[in-house]
């Protein structure tokens, strides 16, 4: 296994042998037409060791962090964390952000609340 | 009663709503709320890698002050109410991030999550309880259709939040019901609204609730309740045709308990 497929399961803490392709995850994900990389995918890309393929994968930033593919799985493998882990490898390189302070004035709305602010700093950058 | 309450970020700003009419509603049904000194926000999304330690501290820093002050803790946004319960949990039960945690922190005793963690709608179901509420109700919304939103961060990972069933909620139809109005339920009540994506996806969270909007609607929904400031500026943002006024649970429990005009 090479060191980022490592990385990804230690930061994930999740055991991608465990899937037994059900689905569900994908069937559960609210962002399915927008992943390129589907969330059953994602377990399937660990086990062969492509994570050059996730890390570059538009998937990671389309996920929504709702909890449906944990929440459904009955293998307990949490698809989604395994999407943050691999997204934790992207942005915890230099440059990696998603989102770029500067960015943020001309997405702002006069009604958008704080929650949306630090919760997308939080998940599109380190 | 007196809890600990962690208003968040967000109730101190564009969701003040949420917050006053929580406080007013509190004094009416028998409790305080006495907000916790220099909270520090929660992030607004559970941090997942399971080696991230510093950017769960000020939820580790929320709960013990509770934990001293001997109260349960209460608090009313979702993504709040889904972080400290999360944060709790790694405590008591992740022995790793746990040690780490109280590693840095220093505190003159551990931190092991020994504080509840307290939704307001969760105080109102198992400690007032909704017959109780609906003894005090004096301004009934009779006829009017309620569909709950949940969304994803009230509910999800059922396990670790507690906080109903994640498949099949029903508190927050009890709690229509005991305002006296009638809920409406739908399949997309616990589906995601798109949360932070509409910052950079736009479309993305248009085709979420408006999906969210023809589903209550056709099951004949007049009027969304929800707990969470994110998904109620979602909702308002959307251009669906289907779109119905959205409002927070407590504004509703403030007008039927006639506190409303308090605020």
């Amino acid at each position: 296994m090479s060191r980022d497929a490592e990385m990804i399961r230690e930061i994930s803490g999740c055991d991608p042998y465990r899937c037994m392709k059900c689905g569900k995850c994908s069937a559960s994900c609210p962002s399915f037409n927008e992943m390129d990389i589907k969330p059953h995918q994602f377990v399937s890309y660990v086990l062969r060791d492509d994570i050059e393929s996730l890390v570059n994968s538009k998937s990671l930033w389309k996920c929504l962090s709702c909890f449906a593919c944990v929440e459904r799985c009955p293998r307990d493998v949490k698809p989604g964390k395994l999407i943050d882990a691999a997204r934790q490898i992207v942005e915890r390189q230099q440059g990696g952000d998603y989102l770029k302070a500067d960015e943020i004035p001309e997405l702002l709305d006069p009604d958008m609340p704080q929650q949306l602010l630090v919760s997308a700093f939080r998940r599109y950058r380190r | 009663m007196k809890y600990s309450y962690y208003p968040g970020c967000t109730l101190k700003n564009k969701a003040q709503d949420l917050d006053r009419y929580a406080r007013a509603s509190a004094l009416k049904l028998g409790f305080e709320l006495e907000e916790i000194p220099d909270w520090q926000c929660c992030g607004g999304v559970y941090p997942l890698g399971s080696d991230e330690i510093a950017s769960k501290l000020a939820s580790v820093r929320a709960l013990n002050y509770a934990k001293e002050q001997g109260q349960d803790l209460i608090t009313l946004c979702s993504a709040c109410h889904h972080v400290l319960k999360r944060v709790n949990d790694d405590m008591k039960n992740v022995q790793d991030i746990s040690d780490r945690a109280n590693n840095y922190m220093k505190l003159d005793e551990p931190y092991r999550g020994e504080t509840k963690v307290l939704h307001f709608l969760e105080v109102i179901r198992d400690v007032i309880g909704f017959d109780e509420l609906k003894k005090m109700v004096v301004n009934p919304l009779t006829g009017k259709k309620i569909g709950a939103y949940y969304g994803c961060l009230t509910l999800r990972p059922g396990k670790i939040l507690e906080f109903d069933n994640p498949e099949n909620p029903k508190i927050m139809e009890d709690f229509i019901r005991a305002i006296g109005a009638e809920p409406v339920i739908y399949a997309n009540r616990n589906e995601c609204c798109g949360g932070y994506i509409s910052l950079k996806e736009g479309e993305m969270a248009q085709d979420r609730t408006k999906k969210i909007f023809d589903n209550c609607t056709d099951m004949g929904a007049e009027m969304l309740i929800t707990a969470c400031p994110l998904c109620r500026y979602n909702l308002n943002k959307s251009e669906a045709d289907s779109k119905i006024p959205v409002y927070y649970f407590t504004e509703l429990l403030a007008e039927a308990l006639g506190v409303k005009e308090d605020c």
